[in-house]
Protein backbone atom coordinates (compact mmCIF):
# COMPACT_ATOMS: atom_id res chain seq x y z
CA UNK A 1 0.00 0.00 0.00
CA UNK A 2 1.28 3.45 -0.84
CA UNK A 3 1.00 6.15 1.73
CA UNK A 4 2.82 9.37 2.29
CA UNK A 5 3.50 11.28 5.44
CA UNK A 6 4.10 14.99 5.62
CA UNK A 7 7.56 15.68 6.87
CA UNK A 8 8.23 18.77 8.87
CA UNK A 9 11.62 20.03 7.79
CA UNK A 10 13.62 23.18 8.12
CA UNK A 11 13.73 23.99 4.44
CA UNK A 12 10.35 22.72 3.39
CA UNK A 13 11.99 20.54 0.73
CA UNK A 14 11.29 16.82 0.55
CA UNK A 15 7.94 17.40 2.19
CA UNK A 16 6.66 13.95 1.54
CA UNK A 17 8.39 10.72 2.40
CA UNK A 18 7.18 7.64 0.61
CA UNK A 19 7.63 4.98 3.26
CA UNK A 20 6.86 2.15 0.88
CA UNK A 21 10.05 2.38 -1.15
CA UNK A 22 13.81 2.55 -0.89
CA UNK A 23 13.57 6.24 -1.69
CA UNK A 24 12.64 6.89 1.88
CA UNK A 25 16.36 6.70 2.67
CA UNK A 26 16.93 9.71 0.44
CA UNK A 27 15.48 11.78 3.27
CA UNK A 28 18.06 12.93 5.85
CA UNK A 29 15.56 12.17 8.61
CA UNK A 30 15.29 8.48 7.75
CA UNK A 31 18.91 8.09 6.70
CA UNK A 32 20.27 9.48 9.97
CA UNK A 33 19.37 6.48 12.19
CA UNK A 34 20.21 3.98 9.42
CA UNK A 35 23.70 5.47 9.03
CA UNK A 36 24.12 5.30 12.80
CA UNK A 37 23.33 1.58 12.77
CA UNK A 38 25.71 0.88 9.86
CA UNK A 39 28.80 2.70 11.21
CA UNK A 40 29.91 0.05 13.78
CA UNK A 41 29.68 -2.76 11.19
CA UNK A 42 31.87 -0.95 8.68
CA UNK A 43 34.28 0.09 11.44
CA UNK A 44 34.70 -3.50 12.66
CA UNK A 45 35.10 -4.75 9.08
CA UNK A 46 37.79 -2.10 8.48
CA UNK A 47 39.73 -3.14 11.60
CA UNK A 48 39.58 -6.88 10.83
CA UNK A 49 40.55 -6.39 7.18
CA UNK A 50 43.40 -4.02 8.10
CA UNK A 51 44.75 -6.56 10.60
CA UNK A 52 44.60 -9.33 7.98
CA UNK A 53 46.07 -7.09 5.25
CA UNK A 54 48.96 -5.93 7.43
CA UNK A 55 49.69 -9.50 8.49
CA UNK A 56 49.86 -10.62 4.85
CA UNK A 57 51.83 -7.54 3.84
CA UNK A 58 54.50 -7.85 6.51
CA UNK A 59 54.65 -11.54 7.41
CA UNK A 60 53.42 -13.55 4.42
CA UNK A 61 54.46 -11.56 1.34
CA UNK A 62 58.14 -12.19 0.52
CA UNK A 63 60.89 -9.58 0.29
CA UNK A 64 61.11 -7.97 -3.15
CA UNK A 65 64.18 -9.02 -5.10
CA UNK A 66 64.85 -5.50 -6.43
CA UNK A 67 63.53 -3.11 -3.81
CA UNK A 68 64.09 -5.13 -0.65
CA UNK A 69 61.75 -4.22 2.21
CA UNK A 70 61.07 -0.70 0.89
CA UNK A 71 58.45 -2.13 -1.46
CA UNK A 72 56.20 -2.93 1.54
CA UNK A 73 54.97 0.67 1.31
CA UNK A 74 52.89 -0.64 -1.61
CA UNK A 75 50.33 -2.17 0.80
CA UNK A 76 49.34 1.27 2.01
CA UNK A 77 50.34 3.49 -0.93
CA UNK A 78 48.34 1.82 -3.70
CA UNK A 79 45.15 1.36 -1.62
CA UNK A 80 45.33 5.02 -0.45
CA UNK A 81 45.85 6.19 -4.04
CA UNK A 82 42.93 4.09 -5.32
CA UNK A 83 40.66 5.41 -2.57
CA UNK A 84 41.67 9.00 -3.34
CA UNK A 85 40.40 8.58 -6.91
CA UNK A 86 37.43 6.35 -6.12
CA UNK A 87 36.09 8.66 -3.40
CA UNK A 88 36.33 11.58 -5.81
CA UNK A 89 34.19 9.75 -8.38
CA UNK A 90 31.61 8.80 -5.72
CA UNK A 91 31.63 12.39 -4.42
CA UNK A 92 31.08 13.76 -7.93
CA UNK A 93 28.32 11.18 -8.48
CA UNK A 94 26.40 12.30 -5.38
CA UNK A 95 26.99 15.94 -6.26
CA UNK A 96 25.58 15.25 -9.72
CA UNK A 97 22.55 13.41 -8.29
CA UNK A 98 21.92 16.38 -6.02
CA UNK A 99 22.20 18.79 -8.91
CA UNK A 100 19.82 16.75 -11.07
CA UNK A 101 17.15 15.67 -8.60
CA UNK A 102 17.58 18.44 -6.02
CA UNK A 103 17.71 15.94 -3.17
CA UNK A 104 19.19 17.30 0.05
CA UNK A 105 20.91 14.13 1.19
CA UNK A 106 22.96 13.81 -2.02
CA UNK A 107 24.72 17.10 -1.41
CA UNK A 108 25.33 16.11 2.20
CA UNK A 109 26.91 12.84 1.05
CA UNK A 110 29.20 14.72 -1.34
CA UNK A 111 30.25 17.09 1.45
CA UNK A 112 30.81 14.16 3.81
CA UNK A 113 33.11 12.36 1.36
CA UNK A 114 35.39 15.31 0.51
CA UNK A 115 37.58 15.45 3.67
CA UNK A 116 38.16 11.68 3.68
CA UNK A 117 39.04 11.79 -0.04
CA UNK A 118 41.43 14.69 0.56
CA UNK A 119 43.03 12.78 3.43
CA UNK A 120 43.64 9.72 1.24
CA UNK A 121 45.07 11.93 -1.52
CA UNK A 122 47.51 13.43 0.96
CA UNK A 123 48.39 9.96 2.29
CA UNK A 124 48.99 8.65 -1.24
CA UNK A 125 51.34 11.58 -1.89
CA UNK A 126 53.03 11.19 1.50
CA UNK A 127 53.62 7.43 1.24
CA UNK A 128 54.62 7.85 -2.40
CA UNK A 129 57.20 10.43 -1.42
CA UNK A 130 58.61 8.10 1.23
CA UNK A 131 58.73 5.34 -1.36
CA UNK A 132 60.27 7.56 -4.02
CA UNK A 133 63.24 8.60 -1.89
CA UNK A 134 64.82 5.12 -1.51
CA UNK A 135 63.80 3.87 -4.99
CA UNK A 136 64.11 6.94 -7.24
CA UNK A 137 66.45 8.96 -5.06
CA UNK A 138 64.01 11.87 -4.79
CA UNK A 139 61.07 12.85 -2.55
CA UNK A 140 59.23 14.57 -5.37
CA UNK A 141 59.41 15.04 -9.11
CA UNK A 142 57.12 17.09 -11.34
CA UNK A 143 55.99 14.24 -13.55
CA UNK A 144 52.49 13.41 -14.80
CA UNK A 145 51.30 10.90 -12.17
CA UNK A 146 52.51 12.88 -9.18
CA UNK A 147 51.39 16.23 -10.54
CA UNK A 148 47.89 15.03 -11.46
CA UNK A 149 47.51 13.47 -7.99
CA UNK A 150 48.54 16.80 -6.46
CA UNK A 151 45.88 18.51 -8.61
CA UNK A 152 43.37 16.03 -7.14
CA UNK A 153 44.30 17.25 -3.67
CA UNK A 154 43.68 20.85 -4.79
CA UNK A 155 40.33 19.83 -6.31
CA UNK A 156 39.24 18.42 -2.95
CA UNK A 157 40.48 21.57 -1.18
CA UNK A 158 38.73 23.76 -3.76
CA UNK A 159 35.46 21.86 -3.29
CA UNK A 160 35.61 22.21 0.49
CA UNK A 161 36.68 25.87 0.40
CA UNK A 162 33.91 26.76 -2.08
CA UNK A 163 31.26 25.05 0.05
CA UNK A 164 32.59 26.70 3.20
CA UNK A 165 32.48 30.13 1.53
CA UNK A 166 28.75 29.95 0.71
CA UNK A 167 26.37 30.40 3.64
CA UNK A 168 23.26 28.81 2.12
CA UNK A 169 23.96 25.05 2.16
CA UNK A 170 21.75 24.30 -0.84
CA UNK A 171 23.57 26.89 -2.96
CA UNK A 172 26.89 25.63 -1.62
CA UNK A 173 25.88 22.13 -2.76
CA UNK A 174 25.11 23.36 -6.26
CA UNK A 175 28.32 25.35 -6.65
CA UNK A 176 30.35 22.48 -5.21
CA UNK A 177 28.65 20.02 -7.58
CA UNK A 178 29.68 22.03 -10.64
CA UNK A 179 33.29 22.09 -9.43
CA UNK A 180 33.26 18.38 -8.49
CA UNK A 181 31.83 17.32 -11.85
CA UNK A 182 34.29 19.47 -13.80
CA UNK A 183 37.17 17.98 -11.84
CA UNK A 184 36.22 14.40 -12.74
CA UNK A 185 38.27 14.91 -15.93
CA UNK A 186 41.36 14.67 -13.72
CA UNK A 187 40.62 11.07 -12.66
CA UNK A 188 41.33 9.38 -16.04
CA UNK A 189 44.32 11.71 -16.38
CA UNK A 190 45.76 10.36 -13.13
CA UNK A 191 44.91 6.78 -14.00
CA UNK A 192 46.29 6.76 -17.54
CA UNK A 193 49.15 9.22 -16.91
CA UNK A 194 51.65 6.38 -16.68
CA UNK A 195 50.61 5.24 -20.17
CA UNK A 196 50.14 8.59 -21.85
CA UNK A 197 53.37 10.15 -20.69
CA UNK A 198 56.83 8.84 -20.11
CA UNK A 199 56.73 8.98 -16.35
CA UNK A 200 59.14 8.05 -13.60
CA UNK A 201 56.23 6.40 -11.80
CA UNK A 202 55.93 2.73 -12.59
CA UNK A 203 53.04 1.43 -14.67
CA UNK A 204 49.98 -0.24 -13.21
CA UNK A 205 50.86 -3.35 -11.21
CA UNK A 206 47.27 -4.51 -11.52
CA UNK A 207 44.95 -4.20 -14.49
CA UNK A 208 41.66 -5.73 -15.54
CA UNK A 209 43.06 -7.15 -18.76
CA UNK A 210 46.15 -8.98 -17.61
CA UNK A 211 47.26 -10.98 -14.60
CA UNK A 212 48.95 -8.92 -11.86
CA UNK A 213 52.68 -8.55 -12.40
CA UNK A 214 53.50 -9.42 -8.80
CA UNK A 215 53.56 -12.37 -6.45
CA UNK A 216 50.12 -13.73 -5.53
CA UNK A 217 50.61 -12.99 -1.81
CA UNK A 218 51.63 -9.39 -2.56
CA UNK A 219 48.50 -8.97 -4.68
CA UNK A 220 46.29 -10.51 -1.99
CA UNK A 221 47.76 -8.26 0.70
CA UNK A 222 47.16 -5.19 -1.42
CA UNK A 223 43.58 -6.21 -2.21
CA UNK A 224 42.74 -6.85 1.46
CA UNK A 225 44.16 -3.41 2.35
CA UNK A 226 42.02 -1.84 -0.39
CA UNK A 227 38.94 -3.45 1.16
CA UNK A 228 40.00 -2.27 4.63
CA UNK A 229 40.33 1.34 3.45
CA UNK A 230 37.04 1.01 1.61
CA UNK A 231 35.24 -0.04 4.80
CA UNK A 232 37.05 2.72 6.71
CA UNK A 233 35.95 5.32 4.16
CA UNK A 234 32.32 4.24 4.38
CA UNK A 235 32.41 4.31 8.20
CA UNK A 236 34.08 7.75 8.31
CA UNK A 237 31.75 9.24 5.66
CA UNK A 238 28.66 7.92 7.42
CA UNK A 239 29.89 9.42 10.71
CA UNK A 240 30.47 12.74 8.95
CA UNK A 241 27.15 12.75 7.09
CA UNK A 242 25.40 12.25 10.43
CA UNK A 243 27.16 15.36 11.75
CA UNK A 244 26.22 17.31 8.62
CA UNK A 245 22.59 16.18 8.84
CA UNK A 246 22.34 17.33 12.47
CA UNK A 247 24.04 20.64 11.68
CA UNK A 248 21.87 21.44 8.68
CA UNK A 249 18.56 20.20 10.11
CA UNK A 250 19.08 21.55 13.60
CA UNK A 251 15.91 23.66 13.49
CA UNK A 252 13.67 20.86 12.25
CA UNK A 253 10.97 19.11 14.24
CA UNK A 254 12.54 15.66 13.91
CA UNK A 255 15.87 16.82 15.37
CA UNK A 256 13.96 18.32 18.32
CA UNK A 257 12.22 14.97 18.79
CA UNK A 258 15.53 13.14 18.44
CA UNK A 259 17.07 15.37 21.09
CA UNK A 260 14.21 14.86 23.54
CA UNK A 261 14.34 11.09 23.10
CA UNK A 262 18.15 10.91 23.46
CA UNK A 263 18.79 12.69 26.70
CA UNK B 1 58.12 -16.04 7.90
CA UNK B 2 60.25 -13.11 6.77
CA UNK B 3 61.84 -12.06 10.03
CA UNK B 4 64.29 -13.83 12.32
CA UNK B 5 63.61 -11.38 15.19
CA UNK B 6 61.51 -8.37 16.12
CA UNK B 7 64.52 -6.07 15.81
CA UNK B 8 64.99 -7.29 12.25
CA UNK B 9 61.29 -6.62 11.64
CA UNK B 10 61.54 -3.06 12.95
CA UNK B 11 64.72 -2.41 10.95
CA UNK B 12 62.87 -3.22 7.67
CA UNK B 13 66.11 -4.08 5.91
CA UNK B 14 67.41 -0.53 6.42
CA UNK B 15 64.21 1.12 5.13
CA UNK B 16 62.61 1.64 8.56
CA UNK B 17 62.27 5.43 8.13
CA UNK B 18 60.41 5.09 4.84
CA UNK B 19 58.22 2.09 5.68
CA UNK B 20 57.28 3.15 9.25
CA UNK B 21 57.10 6.78 8.17
CA UNK B 22 54.40 5.76 5.68
CA UNK B 23 52.39 3.44 7.91
CA UNK B 24 52.74 5.64 11.00
CA UNK B 25 51.38 8.74 9.30
CA UNK B 26 48.59 6.85 7.50
CA UNK B 27 47.22 5.15 10.62
CA UNK B 28 47.91 8.20 12.78
CA UNK B 29 45.90 10.51 10.54
CA UNK B 30 43.09 7.99 10.01
CA UNK B 31 42.75 7.60 13.80
CA UNK B 32 42.79 11.39 14.12
CA UNK B 33 39.97 11.72 11.58
CA UNK B 34 37.79 9.37 13.63
CA UNK B 35 38.58 11.20 16.88
CA UNK B 36 37.73 14.55 15.25
CA UNK B 37 34.42 13.12 13.95
CA UNK B 38 33.50 11.86 17.43
CA UNK B 39 34.31 15.28 18.92
CA UNK B 40 32.34 17.05 16.16
CA UNK B 41 29.23 14.97 16.85
CA UNK B 42 29.60 15.49 20.59
CA UNK B 43 29.86 19.25 20.19
CA UNK B 44 26.77 19.40 17.93
CA UNK B 45 24.75 17.33 20.39
CA UNK B 46 25.86 19.57 23.26
CA UNK B 47 24.86 22.71 21.33
CA UNK B 48 21.52 21.21 20.36
CA UNK B 49 20.84 20.04 23.91
CA UNK B 50 21.50 23.58 25.09
CA UNK B 51 19.22 25.15 22.47
CA UNK B 52 16.39 22.68 23.05
CA UNK B 53 16.46 22.96 26.82
CA UNK B 54 16.38 26.76 26.48
CA UNK B 55 13.43 26.46 24.10
CA UNK B 56 11.56 24.25 26.55
CA UNK B 57 12.17 26.72 29.39
CA UNK B 58 10.83 29.62 27.35
CA UNK B 59 7.66 27.67 26.54
CA UNK B 60 6.79 27.22 30.20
Amino acid sequence: MMYVTPENTATGQDRFVDHSSWFKYSSPQTFFPLAGKLVPWFAVAALLLAAAGLYIGFFVAPTDSQQGEAYRIIFIHVPAAWMSMFIYVVMAFWAGVGLTFNTRLSGMMASALAPTGALFTFLALWSGSLWGKPTWGTWWVWEARLTSELILLFLYFGFMALQAAIDDPRRADKAGAVLALTGVINIPIIYFSVQWWNTLHQGASVSLKSAPTMAATMFTGMLVMVLALWMYSIAASLMRVRCIILERERDSQWVAEYMSSHK
Amino acid sequence: MNWASWSEFFAMGGYALYVWGSYGVVFGLLAMEIVLLILRKRSILQQLAHVHSAARRSMR
